[in-house]
């Protein structure tokens, strides 16, 4: 719709250029300059976003199953696919999991985020830069390298997981068999989100406690402040907004993780590891139902909007500070 | 001893204590440093033990009798250098397009005035946002119904969508450091505009885009989702992950050539990493803090 806008918009845009004025003659032809160096990102965005975005909504609303994929001619079905959807007790089930999964996610990301942060600010000069050079290591392992890895992990028979804790005495966990379980599955993922994300949270974060002046810790000191007391009313409100925008990039990216849960489980076992967009996919994919699969993603799209738009706002308040 | 000679002796203290205090410190910074390596570590190490000591009942924590046996295994497995070859050819190409066309968007929005130039920067944005994940379903019907299935050029076109707002985003911020009188001054001394940007921004613009083309090209590399999506009848079509993600078929329990493929699907990653080495934490800032 935007683009549309500025696309109308082109021929009544006669705007001196900020610079130097030129010929008359030439002024056209710069107004149209700028539409043409945009005119590929635009094209791109209308064909391999808003276009998919709109086939998805509008096959939300039809009956789109494996018959009209191979034929066409897909027929209007209203809101009967969201009522299908939102009438099965499993839909809530997978949002509730969703939720939770995120919820989790995110906890774990901030604590340990935040207190590797802190544990940076304080460590010597060469400490840091190892444990540093360590955090992006995690952070430069691609997520199907990282998937891999933590199958061999959390192998049953050979995996050096099963080994230590037998070796602490957890005798029950001798070729104990993680992905065979929901709970335990669950939990691996996670530990691999929570092992992937918390480099980013960490990084960030010690970049903004870098940039709190000294002075206010000291003065914190001489007034009695604790560690604790230094951290909320000195750190946390510095770097609030900083928080803010860590817990929404780590919400948006936890709540549609996608590749690490197909890849170990596929949403299994028994379901246990199905959350918003592995059941759209899996409707869609498995069961050749576009149309609930795009009711679902639809649906995950609305509930993700909150914590989208609150970004956006974030950055476009920005850009108007620019 | 008198006091101008125990001048150092309370440093000496002072810092043993400082030490000493910082022992639990260092503690969890060893910690924190061995949970983040040990995975890939135990990759890199799997890779290189033969096979009975990867399948022994008390795991060796070094490669006491390294080998190459399973690099071997994982290149001469069915089909390696082709997906290798199509994750590089995707790779390259998305991230070379999105490049250009984000380096002429960029271009408009930092250097020009124009009606609508706000409601692009805030297009990119939510572009930037945009749900990927949730749009597999809808890729895939206008993929079958345009005939783009199982066809890397269709993956390579989601690539450079999915690179081109964070590119956009970047290379702008990259511009705007570079001050306008430069160009200005170029073309004072009788350059047009576009030979000013070419001679004075572009040199001075370089690792901008080299950066920013090294943080789309690990984006692309890694994307697994859309190409198990997209890539489904053709197998010659595939790209590494796809193949990485289904080991178990490809190698069964060899968990050495597994690792091993592994490792090298990581080693450009990790050769981009070095590459950026400092600007990656700064980069990544920039491409998350600064919008």
């Amino acid at each position: 719709m935007l683009t549309a806008r500025s696309a109308d918009r082109r021929p009544a845009v006669v705007e001196p250029p900020p610079a130097a004025p030129r010929p008359r003659r030439h002024r056209r032809l710069g107004a149209v300059w700028p539409y043409l160096l945009v005119a590929p990102t635009v094209l791109g965005a209308a064909f391999l976003l808003v276009y998919p975005l709109v086939r998805n909504t509008v096959m939300s609303f039809q009956h789109f199953g494996l018959g009209e994929l191979i034929r066409g001619g897909a027929t209007w079905v209203g809101f009967a696919n969201y009522r299908t959807v939102l009438d099965d007790p499993e839909f809530w089930t997978v949002v509730r999991r969703t939720l939770w999964w995120t919820g989790l996610n995110v906890v774990l990301i901030m604590v340990l985020g935040t207190l590797v942060a802190l544990m940076l600010v304080r460590l010597g000069r060469r400490m840091r830069l190892a444990v540093m050079s360590g955090l992006v290591l995690t952070w430069a392992t691609p997520v199907i390298a990282a998937t891999t890895v933590f199958q061999w992990l959390f192998q049953s028979r050979f995996g050096v997981v099963n080994w230590a804790l037998v070796k602490l005495g957890f005798d029950s966990y001798r070729d104990y068999s993680w992905f065979a379980h929901g709970g335990s599955t669950f939990a691996i993922l996670v530990v691999l989100v929570v092992w992937q994300s918390v480099p980013f949270a960490a990084l960030t974060l010690y970049g903004g406690l870098t940039t709190i002046p000294v002075e206010l810790y000291e003065s914190a000191r001489i007034d009695g402040a604790g560690a604790w007391q230094s951290f909320r009313l000195v750190t946390f409100p510095m770097l609030r907004p900083l928080f803010a925008l860590v817990t929404s990039l780590e919400v948006i990216w936890c709540f549609k993780a996608f590749t690490q849960i197909w890849v170990i489980s596929e949403g299994g076992p028994n379901g246990a590891t199905t959350t918003l967009p592995v059941y759209a996919f899996q409707i869609a994919q498995s069961l050749h139902k576009y149309d609930l699969g795009a009711a679902v993603s639809t649906l995950t799209v609305v509930i993700l909007l909150a914590a989208l738009v609150f970004n956006l706002r974030r950055m476009f308040r920005q850009e108007g500070a620019l | 001893m008198t006091a101008l000679t125990t001048g150092k002796a309370p440093i000496a203290v002072r810092r043993r204590r400082m030490r000493m205090g910082r022992l639990p410190l260092n503690l969890a910074a060893l910690l924190t440093l061995a949970v983040s390596v040990f995975p890939v570590y135990w990759m890199v190490v799997t890779a290189f033990k033969p096979s009975a000591d990867i399948q022994s009942d008390t795991p060796s924590f070094l490669p006491l009798h390294p080998t190459m046996a399973h690099f071997g295994t994982a290149v001469h497995s069915p089909g390696f250098g082709t997906f290798w070859r199509n994750s590089l050819t995707v790779t390259l190409s998305a991230v070379l397009m999105s490049l250009v066309v984000a380096l002429l968007a960029a271009f408009a929005v930092g250097r020009m005035r124009w009606h609508g130039r706000r409601a692009f920067i805030l297009m990119v944005f939510v572009a930037q946002m945009a749900p990927w994940e949730a749009l597999l379903i809808p890729m895939y019907v206008i993929a079958r119904d345009t005939d783009m299935l199982d066809r890397l050029s269709m993956l390579t076109l989601v690539y450079f969508m999915t690179t081109l707002p964070f590119t956009i985003v970047t290379l702008r911020g990259f511009l705007a450091a570079i001050p306008v009188e430069l160009e200005e001054a170029a073309q004072v001394d009788g350059c047009t505009r576009p030979q000013a940007f070419r001679r004075v921004t572009f040199p001075l613009l370089a690792p901008g885009l080299l950066s920013t083309s090294l943080f789309g090209f690990i984006t692309a590399w890694n994307e697994f989702a859309f190409a198990n999506t997209l890539i489904i009848k053709n197998q010659d079509a595939r790209t590494l992950p796809v193949w990485l993600s289904s080991f178990s078929n490809v190698f069964g329990t060899d968990w050495g050539a597994t690792m091993a493929a592994s490792s090298l699907f990581m080693l450009p990653v990790l050769a981009v990493f070095l590459v950026l080495q400092n600007r990656v934490t700064s980069g990544m800032t920039a491409g998350a803090v600064k919008g």
